[in-house]
């Protein structure tokens, strides 16, 4: 039996593309009001970081797909990206 | 007939909920979110408004993952019925026993008052007291109640009849003005506006008071 490893995994989470993001759009209103111009688009998103043990780094991801697809990230509206590191 | 009214971390329309069962005939039974069972012989199951776990994560995401959650899941998979409002309503649709998600309201603000609804179809036993096409008025009270589906899910949900209630006036931007829907074998309803909170003329309205009385008929009479 290998021994278990700590790693961090960042987990990002965006709003698909095309999904309507008002947050996203009141941000950039704003930042037009304070005279940044230019900005075409802001979209709003998550980011997770979870401190974890796992036999390695490939477990490790894996683990963290399965927690996404059942509870970090509600996958009828939402992607995610994961990071080992 | 038997109702059970679950009670999260920040549920707070749970017992607005019991006492509208109550008024209409139903005996209430009150249910923890760690409980893993429900009692038995229960008609129906409440899920109410509130901010279950603070709304942590996303609103209902955590609720829907519950301990008491998989007993509901079972429940409404052997055909029980299920009744979800406002955040009852997000914790059935992020527990995917209803589709589609109910996003920030398009108008970044926190909507609270009384809006005009049109009840879309009598066929369930939730809404069999009213006429499709009736108008009804509750409150709503809610910051993310702008119902989002892809196009082949709300062209199932009308081809399917499953609109229940559809915004005269919509509020928060939900597409196809959809104010509640059912399951696919009708019994499950989530809602965003609270008939719960419109049962008693001190409230100011008594229109939810028909739907309470609907489904204690339907029971009792099953």
């Amino acid at each position: 039996m290998s021994a278990e490893q700590a790693f961090k995994a960042r987990v990002h989470v965006m709003l698909k593309d095309g999904v309507l993001d008002p947050q996203g759009e009141a941000v950039r209103h704003a930042l037009g009001g304070l005279g940044f111009e230019g900005v075409e688009a802001v979209r709003q998103g998550k980011v997770i970081e979870l401190d974890l043990t796992a036999a390695d780094a490939a477990t490790a991801e894996a683990r963290v797909r399965e927690m996404c697809e059942k509870l970090l990230a509600n996958t009828v509206i939402e992607k995610y990206s994961i990071e080992i590191v | 007939m038997k109702a059970a009214v679950i009670t999260f971390p920040g549920s707070n329309c749970d017992r607005d909920l019991a006492v509208a069962f109550e008024g209409a005939g139903a005996q209430v039974v009150r249910v923890w979110h760690k409980d893993t069972e429900l009692p038995a012989g229960v008609d129906i199951v409440g899920l109410p408004g509130g901010f279950s776990f603070g709304d942590y994560l996303r609103c209902g995401a955590i609720a829907a993952r519950a301990p008491i959650f998989s007993a509901v899941a079972g429940f409404a998979a052997r055909g029980g019925h299920v009744l979800g409002i406002c955040n009852g309503f997000q914790v059935l649709c992020e527990s995917g026993l209803l589709p589609g998600t109910l996003m920030r309201n398009a108008s970044l603000r926190f909507v609270c008052r009384n809006v005009a609804l049109r009840v879309e179809t009598a066929d369930s036993a939730f809404t069999a007291g009213w006429k499709a096409g009736q108008g009804v008025t509750f409150p709503v009270a809610h910051h993310d109640g702008n119902y989002a589906a892809t196009p082949e899910v709300l062209e199932r949900l009308r081809a399917e009849d499953r609109v229940a209630f559809r915004y005269l006036d919509n509020p928060n931007g939900s597409m196809d003005d959809i104010a509640g829907i059912l399951s696919q074998n009708r019994r499950v309803l989530g809602m965003m506006p609270h008939p719960e909170r419109a049962v008693d003329a001190a409230q100011g309205g008594r229109d939810g008071s028909v739907m309470f009385r609907a489904l204690v008929d339907a029971m009792v009479n099953a």
